[in-house]
């Protein structure tokens, strides 16, 4: 855990604190787990957005995506009765299918990753609302799947199952990311691609991949916001989502020009944002707010990043900046 | 091209002097004692070898760098140094080899830019037909075949170079500087651009051209100006400017070739390229070998295509026509990945963007190429890597506190040996080297030469592409240099001389007399 990591979770610690002298009630543990699950749920798609963001990319589409495979998943299995983990089998591929897409498009036909991940967000939304003709697909009441139901509404030990399967996943991918020769080949592309194509690194397959990755987090977080809600609607399902999850990672150290950040990073980013979401209706503050304290969180993390990379361009750059002035000798190195 | 019309009779008091100008930055001297004067209407032809201070001295009459020491001296009123507002205030406006001009405007928007005539009436607006009648009688003036309403993107280079002219008319420059101005013009443009100087020359301008072409220097210029090492090698009266002339000033008196023998008989052909062409000079195919145990030096002038034809055989540039061989095999490379796997490595000569990741520590950089066999089943062992960088660390000799610094913090010279060990820790095959020694202390340079010829020895074909023409005469087994994308000319150790390398750089040939 690196300093940005530790002085996120005191910040934490000390608004949870905050909170729980103004609204003795933030330690229920109803209150506890129901927060946590939604740690979970939004973390497993935060995660997937870490693995973008540290290319230097961002992915947009995932909050329509999650509206897509919602409606999917739950026509297949409520309605055209179709076994369950093959309809998962097939979310995942359709996910690993858009994700190949958007590295394509980004790598090979050089579309800058905010546009192509755009046009995905109106697209994929689109075709959710049409394949349900705008209707709310849902599971009917008598409907159970005891085992599905189980791994991912559940709960062990009192502990959410989505929590569990952040732990589960959050680990595994902290070790892709932080141990890995491919997370290496990560940070090197979002520090520098030039330098990490120079060292003989496939800079177009390590950023494909990682939209991929993301695209497998994200149907996984899906899977369990559906059996989480059970019916989706799918003009508003999973609105706003891909931006709590960048949010999520800029609060966590990670900076949106790549190369930066931390698996423990992000998750902490979520739980900031979700204690913050808690804050809101603990305290009595209008839920019309909502989104308001939402973008003012990512207005001061993206301004923080910023802040950070101005500074280190000044630190390494006076003379290039007195050099870039217009009309005069180009900037050289000193001869 | 007509004949030079007579130079008009110029006042006495010079426009411009320069008087023992001095500047220095960390570890180099860029200018030393160095004077020289512009008068009126005279065209001054300025020569030098890769970094003997030409970019300094621009900077200083621009206003962008201060110098340390001397007077600058302009219509009889001394300075001590120039800010740009002051050096445009003075009349002195300069034409890049990259112009600085918009695509998406027009040419009076262009000659206008950020000076626009404005309506009258309180939004200001832009008068754009008092603008593009002001432009006209400047583009009339130098000859101009487009209007002012053309857009730019339609121009070609030599025209949009008049834009630039016509804009510094508009500024009412009295020194106009053309910064390689022909480098990348066709010969019937360049004839324009001659005309223009000589139409300058009469309206009373001066102008200061900068030009590795010599011919073109010798048809243009009123005097020459040549610098060497940061200080004034000499000057030409008209009369005197001669081709031959101006090569001696460029690199000092003392012509003798320094005869080498190779140390090593070369040994087989590794790398075999054949009618290679590159994006930055099609059709302009190289024909090059590589041989084991030989330091190949490439030399040649800033542009000529040797860091493209490098990236060409290291595959992260493509290949338009050619063919590659490899060890006797035909080689296709469609990345860098491919040239690694084969043991042919690249020391970039950008050592910041592309030869290191600066956040990164040094043995991460070490081993980023080879990480898979620090790995086992995918996940890096810290350990191996790190016990491999220190390897190298002991190898070269490099100064750092830990290995788990980021490579930033290191020296130029401790940063070069980083990006050496990187491809050290595997098994190089060819070894190609951009100006190895760019920005790099003396001690530091000599470790590298030692290197260079212990990766020689050992069997690997080293190709060295150096400015430094100390360096590729000292170092080198055979020379190859290049011009406009092309090789003029290989030279065995009994040809080498400074005088021979700037002949072909500058797409002459040999003489007789040089070979010697």
């Amino acid at each position: 855990m690196n300093k940005k990591d530790l002085g996120l979770l005191l910040l934490i610690l000390a608004v949870g604190a905050v909170v729980a002298v103004l609204n003795p009630r933030f330690l229920l543990p109803i209150n506890i787990s129901n927060t946590s699950n939604l740690v979970g749920l939004f973390g497993l798609s935060a995660l997937g957005q870490a693995f973008v963001i540290i290319t230097g990319g961002i992915e947009l589409s995932v909050g329509s995506m999650m509206a897509l495979i919602g409606v999917l998943f739950v026509d297949f299995v409520a309605t055209e009765g179709l076994p369950w983990p093959v309809a998962v089998v097939l979310m995942l591929a359709l996910g690993v299918l858009i994700g190949l897409a958007h590295g394509y498009l980004i790598t090979k036909v050089k579309l800058q990753p905010f546009v192509v991940t755009l046009c995905g967000l109106l697209i994929y939304r689109g075709i959710a609302r049409f394949y349900t003709h705008d209707a709310t697909a849902g599971f009917g009441f008598n409907q159970n799947f005891p085992v599905l139901q189980g791994i991912t509404t559940g709960k062990l030990w009192g502990i959410p199952a989505s929590v569990i399967a952040l732990a589960i996943v959050g680990t595994i991918m902290w070790i892709v990311l932080h141990r890995s020769t491919f997370g290496r080949y990560l940070y090197a592309v979002g520090k520098n691609e030039e330098a990490a194509r120079y060292s003989g690194i496939k800079t177009d397959r390590v950023i494909v991949w990682a939209y991929v990755i993301c695209q497998i987090l994200n149907t996984i977080s899906a899977l369990y916001f559906a059996m989480y809600t059970r019916s989706i609607a799918p003009a508003s399902h999973g609105n706003f989502y891909e931006l709590y999850a960048i949010a999520a990672a800029v609060l966590g150290g990670f900076s949106l020009l790549g190369g930066e950040g931390s698996l423990v990073g992000v998750i902490l980013g979520v739980v900031l944002l979700q204690e913050l979401q808690n804050l809101v209706n603990l305290l009595g503050i209008p839920s019309s707010l909502n989104f308001a304290v939402m973008g003012g969180v990512i207005l001061i993390g993206v301004t923080l990043d910023q802040q950070w990379g101005r500074f280190r361009e000044k630190r390494n750059g006076a003379r290039a900046a007195r050099d870039a002035t217009v009309g005069r000798p180009a900037a050289e190195s000193a001869q | 091209m007509p004949d030079r019309p007579i130079a008009p009779s110029r006042p006495a008091e010079p426009f411009l002097t320069l008087a023992d100008i001095r500047k220095t930055y960390p570890g180099v001297v860029a200018l030393s004692r160095f004077s020289m004067t512009v008068a009126p209407g005279e065209v001054i032809g300025l020569v030098g070898e890769n970094g003997a201070g030409k970019s300094t001295l621009m900077k200083v009459l621009g206003g962008i760098v201060a110098p340390d020491s001397g007077t600058i001296t302009i219509d009889g009123v001394p300075h001590e140094a120039l800010d740009v507002a002051e050096s445009i205030g003075a009349g002195i406006a300069f034409v890049h080899q990259e112009l600085n001009l918009f695509d998406n405007l027009d040419v009076a928007a262009n000659v206008f830019i950020g000076r626009e005539p404005r309506k009258a009436g309180w939004l200001n607006l832009v008068d754009t037909d008092k603008m593009r009648a002001m432009v006209a009688p400047l583009l009339e003036r130098i000859g101009a075949n487009f209007r002012p309403d053309t857009p730019l993107s339609s121009l070609s280079l030599a025209q949009r170079q008049m834009v630039e002219i016509a804009k510094a008319l508009s500024m009412k420059a009295r020194l106009v500087i053309l910064d390689e101005p022909t480098s990348s013009l066709p010969i019937a443009e360049t004839e324009k651009l001659l005309d223009i100087i000589a139409g300058l020359r009469a309206d009373g301008i001066s102008v200061i051209f900068i030009s590795h072409r010599l011919h073109e220097i010798e048809r243009a210029a009123d005097r020459v100006v040549a610098l060497r090492d940061g200080a004034l090698a000499g000057t030409l009266a008209r009369e005197e400017i001669t081709h031959d002339a101006m090569v001696k000033l460029m690199i000092g008196r003392d012509l003798k070739a320094q005869v080498r023998a190779s140390s090593v008989r070369a040994g087989k052909v590794i790398l075999r390229a054949r009618g290679v062409q590159t994006n930055a000079h099609p059709g302009k195919p190289v024909d090059l070998d590589m041989h084991r145990g030989e330091i190949l030096g490439l030399a040649g002038l800033v542009g000529a295509g040797r860091t493209e034809l490098a990236c060409t055989f290291f595959g992260v540039d493509p290949m338009l026509a050619g063919v590659l061989e490899f060890d006797g095999t035909p080689l296709a490379l469609g990345s860098a990945a491919d040239a690694v796997a084969r043991g042919i490595f690249l020391v970039p000569e950008d050592r910041k963007s592309t030869g290191l990741l600066l956040d990164m520590s040094i043995a991460e950089n070490v081993s980023l190429p080879d990480l898979r066999s620090y790995s086992r089943r995918m996940i890096v062992s810290r350990q191996r890597e790190t016990a491999a960088a220190a390897r190298q660390q002991a190898e070269l000799d490099i100064r750092a506190a830990r290995l788990s610094v980021a490579a930033k913090t290191l020296s130029g010279g401790n940063q070069q040996k980083v990006v050496l060990a990187k491809w050290l820790s595997m098994k190089p095959r060819v070894m190609i080297f951009d100006e190895p020694t760019r920005g790099i202390d003396v001690g530091a340079k000599a470790e590298i030469y030692r290197l260079m010829r212990r990766l020689a020895d050992a069997g690997v074909a080293v190709l060295m592409i150096s400015s430094d023409m100390e360096e590729v005469i000292g170092v080198s087994d055979r020379i190859a240099v290049m011009h406009e994308g092309a090789i003029t000319g290989v030279l065995a150790p009994e040809e080498f001389s400074e005088e021979n390398i700037l002949l072909l750089a500058v797409g002459r040939n040999l003489t007789a007399r040089a070979i010697a």
